[in-house]
């Protein structure tokens, strides 16, 4: 199911893209006549509103790899992060606003995976805009039924000593995964470390890179 | 201290965080929250009142019986003070 490079290519190499000119639905349109209202009231700009979705734009998963790096080679910050993950993050410069954050560890004897089954609740206001698979019903209501399949099929094998611990996002907390730092990694640096983090990885459907 | 709680059986209409698939259901407290904005009244745009919101582990074999995919896995799901009971 889950990856987002399945895309099919017309006989002249060309992504198939379905045509997205249909009419606004209607919480579109109700979204543009709020904004449009505020603006007209005096309540934001424009120039406020563009730079909110800037904001939100220049967030990535990049924030949470050095997140995870930082916690892999400090083991004082490690125990800071899984106190309070939005501390956490706070302390290494990240502006999370006011994001509630739980960060759960992946072990040699759990695997943890996050999802939010009654929408699409992520954690972005650190990693950004969460990747469209999340956001469907099927991840969203297979990942709390079928944990192990899903995982399988995102090519993540656990043994069957292993625990899985499914995180459901159902109300003001958001979660992220602190991966096991990958074997044959004790001579990278920081910076190194954190190009081995996936978003993915930090979602629990994938794990860290491995060294080269 | 592994206090045991269940999710009410209710399905009232409106919106609501408890998830369905959770409801009746017996877990756990992982862990206490502290106090949020109750969503049933921030959804409508109501003056929230403050509730307490914990963390409850399920089991697989609780949530999916005989069918769970691996019995001793857990789910975990935020779960606001007043859709718990003692279990």
């Amino acid at each position: 199911m889950p990856h987002d490079h399945h895309d099919h290519l017309s006989p002249s190499g060309h992504p198939f893209r379905p045509d997205n000119d249909s009419p606004l639905t209607y919480w579109q349109q109700m979204e543009i006549a709020v904004r449009e209202l505020l603006i007209e009231k005096g309540v934001m700009t424009p120039a406020e509103i563009a730079a909110q979705i800037d904001a939100m734009d220049a967030r990535n998963p990049a924030n949470g790899a050095a997140v995870v790096a930082r916690a892999w080679v400090d083991l004082d910050f490690k125990a800071r992060l899984l106190a309070d993950a939005a501390a956490a993050s706070r302390e290494m410069g990240f502006d999370i606003g006011p994001l509630n954050l739980i960060a759960v560890e992946n072990t040699e004897r759990v695997h943890n995976l996050i999802v939010c089954t009654l929408c699409s609740c992520y954690p972005r206001n650190l990693l950004g805009l969460p990747p469209d698979w999340y956001k469907t019903r099927e991840y969203r209501s297979r990942a709390v039924r079928e944990p192990r399949t899903v995982l399988r099929e995102f090519g993540v094998e656990l043994s069957d000593d292993m625990q899985v611990r499914v995180h459901d996002s159902t109300a003001d907390m958001r979660y992220i995964v602190l991966p096991a730092r990958p074997a044959g990694t004790a001579d990278l640096t920081e910076a190194q470390l954190a190009e081995l983090v996936t978003r993915d990885s930090m979602i629990g459907t994938g794990l860290p890179r491995n060294a080269l | 201290m592994a206090e045991r709680v269940r999710v009410k059986a209710l399905m009232p209409p409106g919106h609501v965080r408890a998830p369905a698939y959770l409801r009746g259901k017996t877990g756990v407290i992982e862990r206490r929250l502290g106090t949020f904005g109750n969503p049933e009244q921030l959804a409508y745009g109501h003056k929230a009142g403050k509730k307490h919101l914990l963390r409850v582990r399920f089991t697989m074999a609780e949530l999916w019986g005989e069918g769970a995919e691996a019995p001793d896995d857990t789910v975990d799901a935020e779960i606001y003070e007043h859709w718990l009971e003692e279990a």
